[in-house]
């Protein structure tokens, strides 16, 4: 079994692992160091002892897998009501990259119905192959059966890194495959980077809503596998030479599906959905009225942009849940993001933190929203949006 | 109806400081509350058994310390209360923590719905749900804000929250649900209830009382190894204009101008 260890007799007693401990799992008893059972073996520790070396961490792993039989980079092609979804544009991307340094081929798995044209619109990106089942029973939101063929595709073709969107459907269906093949997955990553001595896959993501980072390595199993947070890859580019083919993986038997989706409601009052937008304009608490939003949404419509909200207004009933952005709501990553009378608290900033431009309006100058906004613009709302709106209509 | 609900135990994010010394956490404190998503979990379950009834269990996996979030949930109205605690447990990953609930919910057994938070505020990652769901073999829907109804028939009809709207699902029990804040509206722990959770018993497995097989546990069951924690750079901090609103807005547009960003009308016939 896997155990951590203070060698006393290298412990000075200093208390920098104390200090480095995220989970509070160290004391100092009689002036040495003693984990206790909050420890989670995160490694903060020995790190920080590094001059001392007086803690060890020994690691055990079940079951490795062969690691050399895995080869390639593959990614799931998410697609819904006939679109490719966005973030597969992105992660292409991002497997593009990585495949610079490994030099090794790059696939993406399509499930679907007719899903053809999309194979040939995911090749037109620069992939090497499409693995693709068309069956009618593959339906969009049907990831009780996409699990189980998602796993058998990859069990056959034995890719060593296996990359999702981090939307809704990508996070429900990669930890069933995860877990299915008895392999890791990394939650929502925003950097993807190949260790250039072991080549293994570094994913980088944020924890604790956005207040720490965490560097995660799969070694031992494969494939090493992330959800990728959505709008922060850079997307691949469409070529016209498209060299790559589709391999039609029929012979995996598809079963009936267990969830029956009755309905679709694209909810109207989103012109444009958060995860997708470019421009976000969000109101707090500040707006002081549910009236008050129609502002927002002005700007919001002029810009082409989302209308979003901090939690302190959903509360207040102003605004549905749908909006809410932060760490109990949705995490975006528009190119600008305009926060008007939202002061920034740590859970709002969790989930728009990303964001490439933030622009803050609030009337206080001491408001915590202004240590992140790039821009900010000290002032009343009521009278900084109209003239915005003013401006850039010309 | 047999219901368990998982809940974890989480440091309150809003106190969490950063220490800008030494750049980690600031821990001391910190209270520890039970994962915000899973209250709403909690409370989902207690309204199916007043519905439906039944039982509602909650179980956990984590160091002895979380018998206090299991007595709360039993003062918002669970019935019964499970904890998974042992060393071997420690330093698991999604992998390890899903394989370790899955066979504390075979132990409690003939369930017929798993209730769930949609994601850990800790952690972050909500991989635990669907992953305890594959490690029963039933299937798992995430992001539920509604639970409509329950038929004699054993099937569940569901509304799922989507990024551009939401979709009504139906499908069979046992089944793996993962809830948004939207679902519900918790109740406060009742006198009554208090006074219960102060008596009640905990149940409480190690590694030894459940069917597992030791490899699979804790550090040594995760395939994942987080080998850097660090905290982001902060942003710098940028222009703030404080002055006559309209020259405000005139400096704030051409500094997007001039970094290539257009808004509005601006952006012309692009
Ligand atoms: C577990 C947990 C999870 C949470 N999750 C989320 C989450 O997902 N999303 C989220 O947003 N919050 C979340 N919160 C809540 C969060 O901590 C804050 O309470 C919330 O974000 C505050 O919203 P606000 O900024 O709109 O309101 P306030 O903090 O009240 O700020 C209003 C701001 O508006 C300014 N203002 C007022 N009038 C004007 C005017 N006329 N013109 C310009 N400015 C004006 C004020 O100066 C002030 O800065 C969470 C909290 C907890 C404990
Ligand atoms: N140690 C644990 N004990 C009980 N439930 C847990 C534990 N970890 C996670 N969960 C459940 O899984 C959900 C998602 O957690 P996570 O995947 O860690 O974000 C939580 O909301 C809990 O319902």
């Amino acid at each position: 079994m896997s155990s951590i260890e203070v060698i006393f007799d290298k412990c000075i007693g200093c208390g920098l692992c104390v200090k480095a401990c995220p989970f509070a799992a160290i004391e100092l008893v009689d002036k040495k160091a003693v984990i206790n059972e909050k420890c989670t073996y995160c490694g903060a520790c020995v790190d920080a002892c590094k001059k001392y070396q007086a803690i060890v961490i020994t690691r055990h792993t079940f079951e490795k897998h062969d690691v050399t039989q895995y080869k390639g980079i593959c990614v799931y092609a998410e697609h819904r009501h006939g679109k490719l979804s966005s973030v597969v544009a992105e992660i292409i991307g991002a497997a593009l990259k990585l495949k610079n340094i490994l030099k090794v081929p790059t696939s993406a798995i399509l499930l679907g119905h007719n899903v053809k044209p999309l194979a040939e619109e995911i090749l037109s990106y620069g992939v090497d192959e499409v693995w693709m089942i068309d069956n009618p029973k593959i339906g969009d939101f049907a990831e009780d059966i996409q699990a189980g063929l998602v796993t058998q595709v990859i069990l056959e073709k034995k890719p060593e890194i296996f990359l999702g969107g981090g939307t809704i459907f990508g996070r429900s269906l990669l930890p069933k495959v995860a877990s299915n093949i008895g392999t890791g997955l990394t939650a929502d990553c925003t950097e993807l980077e190949i260790d250039p001595e072991t080549k293994l896959l570094k994913q980088t993501r944020p924890a604790f809503g956005g207040n720490i980072m965490a560097t995660i390595l799969c070694q031992y199993h494969r494939p090493q596998m992330a959800t990728v947070r959505h709008k922060v890859m850079k997307e691949a580019a469409k070529t016209d030479s498209t060299q790559g083919k589709i391999i039609e993986m029929n012979h995996i038997p598809v079963p009936d599906p267990v969830i029956e989706v009755l309905e679709f409601v694209q909810e109207e009052s989103e012109t444009v959905n958060l995860a997708d937008a470019d421009f976000i304009i969000s109101g707090g608490r500040g707006i002081k009225d549910p009236k008050n939003f129609a502002l927002i949404q002005e700007l919001a419509k002029a810009v082409g942009g989302a209308v979003g909200a901090s939690r302190a207004a959903v509360d207040a009933g102003w605004i549905p849940y749908s909006h809410q952005v932060g760490q109990t709501g949705k995490t975006v990553n528009p190119k600008i993001y305009i926060a008007c009378g939202i002061s920034g608290a740590i859970q709002h900033l969790a989930g728009m933190k990303g964001s490439d431009i933030i622009i803050a309006i609030n009337s206080d100058p001491e408001a915590p929203i202004f240590d992140v906004a790039h821009f900010g613009i000290v002032g009343d709302l009521f009278e900084v949006v109209p003239e915005l709106l003013k401006q850039i209509n010309g | 109806m047999n219901i368990v609900v998982c809940i974890k135990q989480v440091p309150d994010t809003t106190d969490v400081k950063i220490n800008p010394e030494t750049n980690t956490l600031i821990r001391e404190g910190v209270e520890s509350i039970i994962n915000p998503f899973d209250a709403y979990a909690i409370e989902e379950g207690v309204r199916l058994k007043e519905k439906y009834g039944g039982t509602v269990n909650v179980l956990s996996m984590g160091p002895p310390q979380v018998d206090a979030s299991l007595r709360e949930a039993i003062s918002l109205g669970a019935d019964e209360a499970y904890l998974l605690t042992d060393r071997t447990f420690a330093g698991a990953d999604t992998l390890a923590t899903a394989y370790t609930l899955a066979a504390g919910i075979r132990k409690i057994g003939d369930v017929d719905i798993i209730l769930m938070g949609r994601q850990a505020i800790d952690g972050d990652t909500g991989q635990v749900g669907p992953e305890v769901a594959e490690n029963l073999d039933i299937p798992h829907v995430t992001d539920i804000r509604k639970i409509e109804q329950i038929d004699d028939q054993g099937s569940i009809y569901l509304e799922r929250l989507l990024e551009e709207g939401y979709v009504r699902l139906k499908t069979k029990l046992p089944v793996v649900i993962t809830v948004v804040k939207e679902i519900n509206e918790p109740r406060l722990p009742s006198l009554k209830g208090k006074m219960l959770a102060k008596k009640k018993e905990i149940n409480t497995w190690s590694a030894k009382d459940v069917e597992v097989n030791e490899k699979r546990l804790g550090l040594t069951g995760s395939p994942t190894q987080v080998v850097k924690i660090f905290t982001p750079p902060k942003p710098a901090g940028g222009k703030v204009f404080d002055g006559d609103i309209k020259d405000s807005v005139g400096k704030l547009l051409r500094e997007l101008r001039a970094s290539g960003i257009l808004m509005g009308s601006e952006k012309g016939d692009e």
